[in-house]
């Protein structure tokens, strides 16, 4: 055979971060360092209003008392929160009115990331908010928004213009001393996105956002927010990229989903954060609070594909707190080289006949660690809760590492969890198969990686599942056990 | 943490009551001084996350019962397998009875640890097993070996099948209002030997004991063990079991765990699988009502390549009982080929039982079979009403649905007369008659 197994490892060990490029943008950065002074400057830098940077400091009160959590299963040098700048914005003068006012390098920026606005606009019907160094640069599709009444827009633009909808909904899904990097979130967050869908509306255009991290020794970090009120419907998406660096940088984002009656709200997310470099230098730290709240016979579905980050902290989770409510998480998550990944999800079964669903894939490839951490919890007063577990695990080669950490805790007697996982290689029986039918050793793995995580890819939507595909494919050309 | 200092404060007064060997003192201070840094776990430990020893170790106990005691055969005869022929290793609040016990010499050993721990014949097996598996880190083996002192001591050389099965049991009387018990064992299954052994902790008087017991078991090349731990003690009884198990090449050893009754019963049991081709079996049957609570935490560790281990826990819950299973397989990066499976069911009866289960995977090798399983559900309605409507009543066929859910368990005892045994409790818990042995 030509194509060895040593030889297919080293191509995917030499296979550079596509994205690892840094574009020179004119930004305007605050020095390194955190205090209650820099919270008030951030503020004051977004034009907020007095209750804002209450809130803020509120929460910048309370990160100061925590520390830093230790008990996932990821191992690394922890960041200094005093050597890093907590807010770099592109430098701008006003408010964009249309795309031609938009820096050209900027621009230039996103045909590289593969996201055309103009071609977007046109063609896939997405509205795209893009968010880099923490802060919105470009929200496209508005006004079409707007005439359904949908809000969508950056959040401190939401906080200036919407103050009682955010003033109502924020923290309150994520209270800011809910753990430590929710907190340190809240106190600084520079952007982020804001979607409000009114009642009733079924949101006619997926929504996505872009982040992206280009300043050097920057954090990012982003609050999301996104109430779906009655009847309504949205599909949301996330994207995200940074430069190649050796420093680690770290990214602690915070989403907050409200799904009221009857509503109906779809997160997806494709992290493809830098993981580092083969020998494991560099890389974002990607330390994510995502939880989202469901009201009566509503509905939130989680699905990501994380490939990104050098160390990956993530649990999307849904309380499921009306009657009837559902909750799904589906996610693919693909470790490589020395990246750590400890994800996984909550599952907070409080309201009656409540149902939620974990598919939840793991691939581990090189020298990395994937570990899946869920909870699923049943309150006395949850009856005919149900819920369906399950988690597999990929591995390759002999140096990674797979993990399972699952909590179930059930205080109800019609409880109905069912958890199962496996963790395996890929079978050399079905790359021999491959094989015989003159498909390489390369396109097999591919094949049967797909096939592996394709409950979740088929999970997403049509723009992202091709990506997502794409990026899988990467990460995994040849990786025989 | 007054009973805390107690300990502390009682142990010298313990070694001084015993002349023993320098090595083993010196064991004994260093426990004490890590029981000391650690203190008795709390729920912040992840370990201990669900099961909590604050309303335990709030009380006063006794250490070192006042008068030996001696209890008429009659009153006790039921614990033991008194149908066929046993060894007896057994115990009055902690210390030995020669009366009720069937001890040997005669080609295999097994006696008392406070012997092996004292003559000078058995001072070369004491270096070489004694305190070698346990977790190091762990305060409540710790503790226990601080006290270490009485248990028992098995040994069966090479090649020798044990006749008789072992039985080990502690009684404990209700003379001390509160009792606080640290039994310590010591099983060697020398290269090719078999043997059965039956442990059971079991109180004569709603009073309130503590048992915090360490078992050390070392199977070696090809050996066999079997071992049945039965836990159906008053409501007034607590256990904390801390069972080690080493296991060399091709060994096979078997651990069940029958949990019927006791007010809090936690156990540790930990495999670690050092030679290749080893067999590990752990099972559990939990049965609980009331507002008992049994913790199962088990650890296997696959160290070695091509072993197997088999985990199945059936537990059901009604009124305020509660149940936590922590499993963990640890798969390391050399242990290729590794076939490691475990399940956990229960079946919750009761607005009030509680479940926590948390089956864990740490996999660091590619080529391996891992798989865990774990549901929490009901009875199902169907097959109930199937049953009543060709006249089997309630009672009756909920604890047909028992015995077949946790048939799988049940099948596997090897030993008759013990498999009834259990069957029998099983009924009496359940409270029916069924007119067949299963």
């Amino acid at each position: 055979m030509g194509y060895t197994e040593e030889e297919l490892k080293k191509e995917l060990e030499t296979k550079e971060y596509e994205y690892g490029f840094y574009t020179e943008i004119d930004s305007e950065t605050f020095p390194v360092g955190l205090n209650e002074e820099v919270v008030r400057r951030i503020s004051k830098k977004k034009k907020e209003p007095e209750w804002m940077i209450q809130w803020r400091l509120k929460a910048y009160e309370a990160w100061k008392k925590m520390e830093e959590p230790e008990w996932a299963n990821v191992q690394y040098s922890k960041p200094d929160y005093q050597a890093i700048s907590y807010y770099s914005a592109p430098k701008k003068k006003d408010q964009y009115k249309s795309l031609d006012e938009v820096d050209p390098e900027l621009l230039k920026t996103f045909d590289k990331l593969g996201i055309s606005i103009d071609e977007q606009k046109k063609l896939a019907g997405v509205a795209l908010d893009i968010v880099m160094d923490s802060v919105s640069v470009a929200t496209t599709f508005k006004e079409t928004l707007a005439e359904k009444g949908i809000i969508f827009c950056s959040i401190s633009e939401a906080i200036q213009k919407h103050p009682d909808l955010v003033k109502k909904y924020i923290g309150t899904v994520i209270p800011i001393q809910d753990n430590y990097f929710a907190a340190l979130n809240a106190a600084v967050f520079s952007d982020g996105s804001f979607c409000y869908i009114p009642k009733g509306v079924r949101c006619p255009m997926e929504l996505s956002t872009y982040f992206r991290i280009n300043q050097a020794g920057t954090g990012q970090f982003e609050r999301t927010l996104v109430i779906a009120d009655k009847s309504s419907y949205v599909s949301y998406l996330e994207g995200c990229t940074a430069p190649s660096r050796d420093e680690n940088q770290l990214h602690a984002a915070v989403v907050e989903l409200v799904a009221l009656d009857d509503a109906e709200i779809k997160y997806s997310t494709v992290q493809n954060w830098f993981p580092g470099d083969k020998n494991g230098k560099g890389g974002v730290y990607n330390f994510v609070t995502k939880r989202g709240i469901c009201h009566k016979n509503s509905k939130i579905s989680w699905t990501q594909v994380e490939t990104g980050s050098a160390v990956t902290w993530k649990y999307p989770s849904c309380i499921l707190k009306g009657d009837n409510s559902i909750g799904e998480f589906y996610s693919i998550a693909l470790t490589n080289n020395y990246q750590q990944a400890d994800t996984g999800t909550k599952m907070v079964h409080l309201g009656k006949n409540t149902k939620s669903t974990i598919i939840s894939k793991g691939i581990s490839a090189g020298k990395s660690q994937n570990s899946y951490r869920g909870l699923v919890q049943v309150h006395p007063r949850a009856i005919n809760a149900r819920n369906f577990s399950q988690c597999d695990s990929l591995l390759m080669g002999n140096q990674c590492g797979a993990h399972t950490f699952p909590y179930i805790e059930a205080k109800n007697k019609t409880a109905q969890i069912e958890h199962e996982a496996t963790t395996s290689k890929i079978g050399e029986d079905q790359i021999f198969y491959c094989n015989q039918r003159g498909i390489d050793p390369e396109k097999a793995i591919a094949l049967v990686v797909n096939g592996f995580s394709k409950e979740v890819l088929n999970k997403l939507p049509m723009e992202f599942a091709v990506e997502a595909q794409k990026l899988l494919e990467i990460s995994l050309e040849g990786s025989v056990g | 943490m007054e009973f805390k200092e107690k300990l502390l404060d009682s142990h010298l007064a313990f070694e001084e009551r015993i002349d023993l060997s320098d090595a083993i003192h010196q064991t004994r201070l260093e426990s004490l001084k890590t029981f000391e840094q650690k203190g008795f776990p709390s729920r912040k430990d992840e370990a201990w996350k669900y099961t909590s020893l604050n309303a335990m170790v709030l009380k006063d106990y006794a250490l070192f019962p006042q008068t030996e005691t001696t209890i008429q055969l009659k009153k006790v005869k039921k614990y033991f397998l008194y149908e066929i022929d046993t060894y007896k290793v057994v115990f009055i609040d902690g210390v030995y009875s020669p009366f009720l016990s069937d001890t040997t010499h005669d080609g295999l050993d097994v006696c008392l640890m406070s012997a092996a721990l004292s003559k000078a014949k058995y001072r070369s097996l004491i270096d070489t097993y004694f305190n070698k598996i346990i977790n190091k880190e762990d305060s409540l083996t710790a503790l226990n070996t601080a006290y270490a002192q009485e248990g028992a001591y098995v040994y069966i050389p090479k090649s020798v099948v044990a006749e008789k099965p072992i039985e080990i049991i502690h009684f404990s009387t209700g003379k001390e209002k509160a009792l606080w018990l640290q039994p310590r064992n010591l099983i060697v299954v020398d290269q090719n030997a078999q043997v059965q052994i039956l442990e059971r902790h079991q109180s004569l008087k709603e009073h309130v004991v503590v048992t915090n017991s360490v078992t050390e078991i070392y199977a070696h090349q090809d050996a066999f063990v079997d071992y049945y731990k039965i836990q159906n003690d008053l409501s007034t009884a607590s256990l904390i079991d801390n069972t080690y198990i080493s296991q060399e090449k091709k060994s096979n050893v078997r651990v069940h765990t029958f949990s019927l009754g006791g007010k809090l019963t936690r156990n540790n049991l930990n495999f670690c699988l050092n030679g290749q081709h080893c067999h590990s079996t752990l099972k559990g049957v939990t049965l609980l009502e009331d507002q008992q609570h049994v913790d199962h935490y088990t650890l296997v560790d696959h160290a070695s390549p091509k072993c197997e281990s088999h985990q199945d826990y059936k537990g059901v819950f009604s009124e305020g009982s509660k149940g936590v299973f922590n499993g963990k397989i640890h798969v390391d990066q050399l242990a290729q080929k590794t076939n490691a499976f475990q399940q956990n069911n229960n079946i919750l009866l009761d607005d009030k039982a509680t479940v926590n289960t948390k089956p864990q995977l740490e996999i660091f090798a590619d080529d391996v079979k891992c798989s865990h399983g774990c549901t929490v559900g009901q009875m199902d309605e169907d097959a109930l009403f199937y049953m009543r409507s060709r006249g089997i009543p309630k009672k009756e066929a909920k604890a047909l649905m028992t015995y077949a859910f946790a048939n799988n368990v049940l099948e596997s005892v090897e030993l008759p007369i013990l498999k009834k045994r259990i069957n029998k409790l099983i009924a009496k818990k359940l409270g029916v008659n069924l007119g067949f042995d299963l």
